[in-house]
């Protein structure tokens, strides 16, 4: 039943902001990160902080949704905890969308730091709070799945480290978040192009910069979506061959 | 009456090991049904199918009435698990931890703080309730994994292994607790190395080996089809050397255990002759004795030919 369903994802959250995510060294962490992170951007290059703000926005995206959320299903699976969620009368694909949403909601936090510091302190300026609200989510779910994919396709906890080192620092010197993805040589503005970091910083840079048309908005919103459907269908696909 | 449980031809395959090779047997509604076989026979697997987490390679089974491969969600409702590792999650309390799984098996939201508080109360957890599962003791975390597993009432327990590693008295507390879910008519299906446990839970035991059924039937029956020698059982003054040993190997197959004499025999007369010469030539006085027939752990020998207490070993060795 769909209702059984949703409420399983809504426990299997919540379950895991109490267990892991909400914790005092991870919400000091949360909050830390993107101040560290503007604090060195500020004394490094004290001009231009709006233009980059968009960018610091995506890293502390990626970094919130990722760090966590590979760690605890690898970790889950490593002590049997995860079997006792697929003991459940819930499906394989809720099971995941609580674990996605979990580092959804860290990631939001992050992320809701560092654009209150880029609108405070950096002048930021969004001019569409609800273009800018359902890129900021669709980012977290799409790299949220990203992490989920990372964990559901190793066995142990540093794998799911290193795995997703593979993708959050290429993301973040391809995509645009320090250097403009068209100053950049063309077989990289490839690579670029086919990670999805490289869409939401171009739509948060459109959004803040007033650039941003409502065709290009829709294209980046299909754009991240189906990067979050592809992840969240391979992700579910893992999960369930490994049952078999 | 109605099967609980019913494996019809189930197997599963891992590549080109057969893990579970179309084993059928049925398990009647409110019995304990002992599951036995050596480390790797696919007892775990056979469970594990059961619940629905693998999927069988062959062969059907069902559970409560319901098909595990087509109905596996109306299963995993209706059966309650506790697996071989107590693994709840150890930064929740142990409230949380039985309130979390309640909620993931849809018991009433108005059911919900009663129910929790029922199971605390008969687990005797009550004190324990705001702990961290993490903090708790070998013992106790059992006890919770077993409270989770009931929390929905399910009318099929699964347990693997459920006293493994327990101290003795955690252990006696369980098996008591199982008995009580059979008075209940709640039926439990149950893996243990500790053969004289299935002894005394199980209305019928199955016995796995290498994949394959080897024997379904009640523990007395499956004795008396194994029965061996009579064995004779005597506790010495002083501790036997091998030269009583020889003295007494006509009477049958002697074995030391410290100050007992242990003698598989063919005639108890014979032997307990052989073994009042033996004494009184030697001035040695009997403290204790007695005879009884194989035990269905020896029963368990003979069909595996696995010692249950290397089994045990193999287990412990790779916690």
């Amino acid at each position: 039943m769909l209702v059984d369903e949703l409420r399983g994802i809504y426990y299997i959250l919540l379950k895991d902001l109490k267990a892991y995510y909400f914790k005092p060294p991870n919400i000091s962490w949360g909050i830390l990160f993107p101040l560290v992170l503007a604090l060195a951007f500020s004394l490094r290059n004290p001009s231009g902080l709006a233009e980059l703000a968009p960018g610091l926005i995506a890293m502390a995206a990626v970094f919130g949704t990722t760090s966590m959320e590979a760690i605890v299903i690898t970790f889950e699976r490593r002590t049997g905890a995860l079997e006792r969620l697929l003991l459940a009368p819930i499906s394989i694909k809720s099971i995941l969308m609580g674990k996605i949403l979990g580092g959804t909601v860290f990631g939001f936090m992050i992320t809701g730091v560092m654009t209150l510091i880029s609108v405070l302190f950096f002048n930021m300026k969004i001019q569409s709070s609800l273009w800018f609200s359902l890129i900021i989510a669709l980012t977290l779910l799409t790299l949220s799945s990203l992490g989920a994919l990372v964990a559901v396709s190793v066995k142990e906890v540093f794998e799911a480290q290193t795995l997703s080192n593979y993708f959050r620092f290429p993301m973040i010197f391809l995509c645009g978040v320090f250097i403009p993805v068209s100053s950049m040589p063309q077989p990289l503005q490839v690579v670029a192009y086919l990670l999805p970091l490289t869409y939401s910083v171009e739509a948060l840079r459109s959004i803040t910069l007033g650039t941003s048309s409502v065709l290009n908005m829709l294209m980046y919103t299909m754009i991240l979506g189906l990067y979050f459907l592809a992840f969240s269908f391979i992700s579910n696909w893992l999960m369930k061959r490994s049952l078999r | 009456m109605m099967d609980a449980i019913a494996l019809q031809g189930l197997t599963k395959n891992y590549g080109s090991l057969t893990a579970v090779d179309h084993i059928s047997f049925n398990v009647e509604e409110g019995e304990v049904f002992g599951f036995l076989g050596p480390n790797g026979a696919g007892k775990t697997t056979t469970i594990r199918m059961l619940v629905g987490l693998t999927t069988p390679s062959d062969g059907s089974a069902t559970v409560a009435g319901y098909d595990i491969i087509g109905d596996i969600v109306e299963v995993k409702r209706r059966v309650g698990v506790v697996p071989e590792a107590s693994n709840l999650y150890d930064e929740l309390s142990v409230w949380d931890n039985l309130l979390f799984t309640s909620r993931l098996y849809h018991v009433p939201k108005d059911e919900l703080p009663g129910r929790v508080r029922n199971l605390l109360e008969t687990f005797k957890l009550h004190e324990r309730r705001d702990t961290k599962f993490g903090k708790l003791s070998k013992g106790l975390k059992r006890r919770v994994v077993i409270a989770a597993a009931l929390v929905h009432n399910p009318r099929i327990v699964f347990m693997d292994e459920p006293t493994s590693g327990l101290d003795v008295v955690s252990a006696m507390s369980l098996r008591r607790l199982i008995r009580d879910l059979r008075m209940e008519d709640i039926t439990v299906f149950l893996t243990t190395h500790y053969i004289e446990e299935a002894d005394q839970l199980a209305d019928r035991v199955a016995i796995i080996v290498e994949g394959k059924i080897i024997v379904v039937d009640t523990p007395e029956s499956i004795k008396q089809s194994f029965r061996g020698e009579p064995v004779l059982e005597a506790h010495l003054s002083r501790i036997p050397d091998n030269s009583m040993i020889r003295e007494l190997e006509p009477a049958g197959r002697v074995e030391l255990r410290g100050d007992m004499v242990r003698i598989e025999v063919e005639s108890l007369t014979e032997a307990i002759e052989s073994l009042s010469r033996m004494v009184s030539q030697r001035g040695i006085q009997i403290t204790d004795v007695n005879t009884h027939h194989p035990s269905l752990e020896e029963a368990f020998v003979a069909v595996t030919g696995v010692s249950p207490e290397l089994m045990r070993i193999e287990k412990e060795g790779r916690r």
